[in-house]
């Protein structure tokens, strides 16, 4: 059996091992379903609830890549600003320190305060969350480019334009779609902090309501979901990261596709 | 300077004429170069030699317009260097090649940038510009490789594909800093001999910097000593060995020789500079 088939099935037998573990201590121990109910329970609430549940999933869905698509395009034009003008980066790296040291769930009332609650909080907490990894890597991205290259093209007569658009974007693609990754992610916490402070709609919402309502297996419900989710959003920028960016991993099966 | 001397003279393919260059101001003022008198005429292979830090690579910072000079010109193909105006070619220790592009695509992004080319890069990259990028590759060995990626070959090689990338604009002239210095000594005499050959063929006007005699005695028409910091050109001499030049003959007598005449003149502009600090 080849390595990464191997490694695979470990992976998923730990997963796998995980979920039974839980279940056979829950039975085992005779834990009450309103403190810890076992992944069947979960399961069963999943599928007999799922009529009700799935305009939540679309809700938090939609929201979430609302939020990620504004905190990419605010995330590349900061990013691009301050990693090729050393005065803008000296200038605005502090204030976007400060800002993104914030808690996020500080920000929530406030943004509740100005457009009340629904869904326009909680993009606005999805694009806080996720535009500040993308601005570092951009900048470090574009600021990584070996001097020696910049002399050989500026010798040539490059623009600063060419200079971008050669030599800066390509090198800052690896950067920016590994912040993909960890951006979609942080979209999504911070969509559900919002739902769950201040929304009448989408999971985190749902789980709210749930936990007061001691529904028990509805919140471990919304759980399952938003891992679930949280897992698809990471698996499609991987895929999308492998296809554009794959020079910059030197798998030697690259060269032939 | 009278009309008529001028114009008898061939043309200079780079001229300075008391080009100097300091860094910063007042007391904390270092001064990279002493004002420096160099012509360099068209075909000609230059190769500047002298202790660390004197300078030699200010002088082909100089020529290739990246830096000013703090008092008088450089003049490069005729016209005063200013950084747009220019296509030379350069070539430094480290490839720099784009880890996302093939060999050819590496080659070719000279096309991209300079003018005239760079308006007709869409229309010939698939036809004239990568004939061009071939045969060039050709000369150098690499045919093989045109589609390659960087990573898959060896230090060797990517110094090959940098000179290739340095010379596809045919450029007026070629700045190389110790392109060779990175590489084992059997590899650096390999790449001499493909350089020689290059530069037999296409007669571009070479800058060489480098910390190796012999190296500078294999390939160039002519070899300046510089002093230490603040930089001079102490020595200007013409290296008259027949060409095509082979590592065998640095090994006979007169090469030796001139090998070490300029070993002497280096040790002794590294002891001024020792006892001056001192």
């Amino acid at each position: 059996m080849s390595y990464p088939l191997r490694r695979r099935l470990w992976a998923a037998a730990l997963i796998l091992g995980f979920f039974v573990l839980w279940e056979v201590l829950c039975l085992a121990l005779q834990v009450s379903d309103l403190i810890l109910p076992r992944p069947s329970q979960i399961l069963a609430t999943l599928f007999s609830r799922m009529d009700v549940l799935w305009p939540h999933i679309l809700q938090t869905l939609w929201t979430t890549m609302i939020g990620f698509a504004l905190g990419v395009i605010v995330g590349v034009v900061i990013g691009a600003l301050i990693g090729t003008s050393r005065i803008a980066y000296d200038t605005a790296y502090p204030l976007l320190i400060g800002f993104s040291s914030i808690p996020k769930v500080a920000v929530v009332p406030v943004l509740v305060l100005w457009f009340g609650a629904g869904p326009l909080p909680a993009v606005l907490t999805a694009l806080a969350m996720c535009f500040f990894p993308i601005v570092v890597n951009i900048a470090t991205g574009l600021a990584s480019t070996e001097p020696e290259l910049e002399d050989v093209l500026k010798s040539l007569g490059a623009s600063k334009m060419d200079l971008l658009l050669n030599v800066g974007l390509p090198r800052t693609m690896p950067f920016f779609f590994a912040s993909l990754k960890i951006a979609a992610t942080f979209a999504f916490v911070g969509t559900v902090l919002a739902e769950t402070v201040a929304s009448n709609k989408g999971i985190g919402n749902v789980m709210m309501s749930a936990s007061s309502n001691f529904d028990v297996p509805l919140v471990f419900a919304g759980l399952f979901i938003l891992a679930f989710l949280g897992v698809a959003l990471y698996v499609v920028f991987s895929l999308i990261e492998t296809r554009f960016v794959g020079w910059a991993n030197r798998k030697s099966d690259f060269a032939s596709t | 300077m009278d009309i008529a001397e001028s114009s008898i003279r061939p043309r200079d393919a780079v001229e300075l004429s008391r080009a100097s260059v300091a860094f910063g101001r007042g007391e904390a003022k270092v001064h990279a170069l002493q004002p420096t008198d160099l012509r360099l005429a068209e075909g000609e292979f230059l190769a500047l030699v002298g202790p660390s830090g004197c300078g030699k690579s200010t002088i082909l910072k100089l020529a290739s317009g990246l830096l000013r000079p703090s008092s008088g010109n450089v003049i490069v193909g005729g016209r005063e260097v200013a950084a747009r105006a220019l296509r030379v070619g350069m070539a430094f220790q480290n490839p720099t090649l784009l880890p996302w592009l093939t060999i050819e695509r590496n080659v070719m992004l000279p096309l991209k940038i300079v003018r005239p080319f760079r308006n007709e890069y869409r229309l010939k990259r698939k036809t004239e510009f990568r004939d061009r990028v071939h045969a060039l590759l050709d000369d150098v060995g690499l045919s093989k490789f045109t589609n390659h990626y960087p990573w898959q070959l060896s230090g060797g090689m990517l110094q090959r594909a940098n000179l290739c990338r340095a010379l596809i604009h045919e450029p007026s002239l070629l700045l190389l800093d110790e392109p060779f210095g990175a590489l084992d000594q059997f590899t650096r005499e390999e790449l001499w001999g493909t350089m020689q050959a290059l530069w037999m063929k296409r007669r571009p006007t070479v800058m060489l910097v480098t910390h190796d005699l012999k190296e500078a005695g294999f390939l160039a028409t002519r070899i300046c000593v510089m002093s230490a910091r603040p930089g001079r050109i102490i020595d200007d001499r013409p290296v008259e060995f027949p060409r095509p030049r082979t590592v065998e003959m640095t090994f006979m007598p007169d090469f030796v020789a001139l090998n070490q005449r300029l070993r002497e003149r280096i040790i002794d502009a590294r002891s001024t500079q020792i006892a001056e600090v001192g």
